[in-house]
């Protein structure tokens, strides 16, 4: 009895001194309220396009991203062209980030005089934490307007012969910090098509990836397989290859690519390069964006003292 | 039977004595980077810490990925490029108040304190010693204020020439706590 009462003082004398001894911080995580932080994410790829083709990033809430996007000609057009670089062809785009997952843009291309704008929106997203996800899935549908004047003018011409449409799934992971890769169930949809032989809807599915190489360098891939007996036969597979570059406010895209159009209605369903007989291009896009919204936590800086 | 009674008072005693420990969840670091070219500001408010008055033992624990930035794409690069937070989540400090005995727990207003122990941040561990004030307000709130520079080379923290100019090479941080009594 008395060991007993004598072992219940020891231990009211020892246990204060073990809790000071101990991890302080430790006190927090047993508490009742369990830790609830769920971490996204971040930085599959360094921007929101792998070389044409979305990537699994969406410009941050209240983000402009100003791209200018620029493909040489081919280089198989020889020395009087300057290997392409006396040709070009353009889009200048602006993308907006609404939300952390919806994103919206609006573009004007060279190929087809091409207004373009889209939708992008992050159903599911990567995550670690109290709520774990493992993959990126995105919705992206986007609307193409064919502004060059009418082949044959006579004719009764209808607007809605002018649009094109395109649908993408893109379902992604980064697997690691430098790995991400993407997979990119698409169709596009085209109001009007050359002939009776071919379709108005085109299926295929893109692959995409990055590897860094440094911590700004990454280098890029993607490719799309068009299912067959869709689309005329002069055409051919989207197959780009570039390198990111990332310094502070930019991101520099530079790559080499059989895709003329930066659209997904051009690269995907009206292809015209082909890399074994030389039809390649230079090009690069170069992204820069401006914060319009500042986050809420740095407008309230609160010190009351 | 008397020896029961004193040894559960020794027991009670010693375990309010070991109640006074204050903590929080919302605690606020910010910091700022100042030069010519560019100033960078960003802003932590969920750091947590814990304080136990009878010791002076303090320990402060502050996600590396919720620092805002008013530039996201300055807060992706932060945490990718510089800080590697998937690799080094957390910035953490550990150390003890030297002066304790100067505060008067019992009377409200302000306590000059000096803090002295380890802070780790990027991976890299420094021994640190910070100047910090506490405003005692009542039994259940307390407050703590503290400023100090920190070097980013002295944690390892690489900085790429093209951005040299950018980034100072001090970094004035800003912590600012409100703490509650831990009871349990």
């Amino acid at each position: 009895m008395k060991k007993s009462l004598l072992f219940t003082l020891f231990l009211g004398l020892i246990i204060p001194n073990v809790q000071a001894q101990e991890d302080l911080l430790s006190l927090l995580e047993n508490d009742s309220t369990p830790d609830s932080t769920v971490v996204y994410t971040e930085a599959s790829f360094k921007t929101t396009r792998v070389v044409n083709s979305h990537s699994l990033e969406n410009t941050a809430p209240g983000v402009l991203d100003f791209k200018i996007n620029h493909r040489f000609g081919e280089i198989n057009t020889g020395g009087y062209e300057m290997f392409g670089l006396d040709q070009a062809s353009m889009r200048l785009g602006f993308d907006y980030g609404v939300t952390e997952r919806l994103m919206v843009g609006i573009g004007r291309s060279t190929w087809n005089k091409t207004y373009d704008g889209f939708v992008k929106y992050k159903v599911l997203r990567q995550s670690s934490g109290f709520k774990k996800m493992p993959v990126t899935l995105i919705w992206f549908s986007g609307m193409y307007v064919n502004s060059l004047k009418w082949a044959e003018p006579d004719r009764e011409n209808y607007f809605s012969s002018r649009l094109d449409y395109a649908h993408q799934l893109i379902i992604g992971r980064k697997f690691t910090e430098g790995l991400s890769l993407q997979l990119m169930p698409s169709m596009v949809h085209r109001n009007l098509v050359e002939n009776t032989d071919v379709s108005n809807d085109v299926f295929s599915i893109g692959v995409a990836g990055r590897q860094k190489i440094t911590k700004r360098v990454s280098v890029n891939a993607e490719y799309y397989y068009v299912l067959p007996d869709q689309i005329q036969d002069i055409y051919t597979n989207s197959l780009s290859i570039g390198v990111d570059i990332e310094t502070g406010g930019h991101v520099f895209q530079l790559m080499v690519t059989n895709s003329t159009a930066m659209t997904e209605n051009g690269f995907i369903a009206a292809n015209t390069g082909d890399w074994l007989d030389g039809d390649i291009r230079f090009g690069f896009n170069i992204s820069r964006v401006f914060t319009l919204v500042k986050p809420k936590e740095l407008k309230e800086t609160g010190s009351d003292w | 039977m008397r020896l029961l009674i004193l040894s559960l008072i020794i027991t009670l005693s010693s375990t309010l004595n070991a109640q006074s420990k204050w903590f929080t969840r919302s605690g606020q670091i910010k910091f700022y980077s100042s030069t010519p070219v560019e100033d960078i500001e960003a802003i932590n408010n969920s750091v947590s810490s814990v304080l136990d008055q009878a010791t002076g033992n303090i320990q402060f624990s502050a996600e590396i990925k919720s620092f805002v930035f008013e530039k996201a794409l300055m807060q992706e690069h932060f945490n990718e490029n510089y800080m590697e937070s998937d690799e080094y989540p957390q910035a953490k400090f550990a150390g003890k108040i030297t002066n304790m005995n100067e505060v008067d727990w019992s009377t409200p207003g302000d306590y000059e304190v000096m803090i002295e122990g380890k802070l780790t941040i990027h991976g890299e561990t420094q021994e640190v010693k910070v100047k910090g004030t506490f405003r005692v307000v009542d039994a259940s709130s307390l407050k703590a204020k503290a400023e100090f520079k920190v070097k980013p080379e002295d944690y390892k923290i690489s900085i790429p020439d093209i951005v040299r100019e950018k980034i100072a090479k001090e970094i004035s941080v800003t912590v600012n706590m409100e703490y509650k009594p831990l009871k349990r």
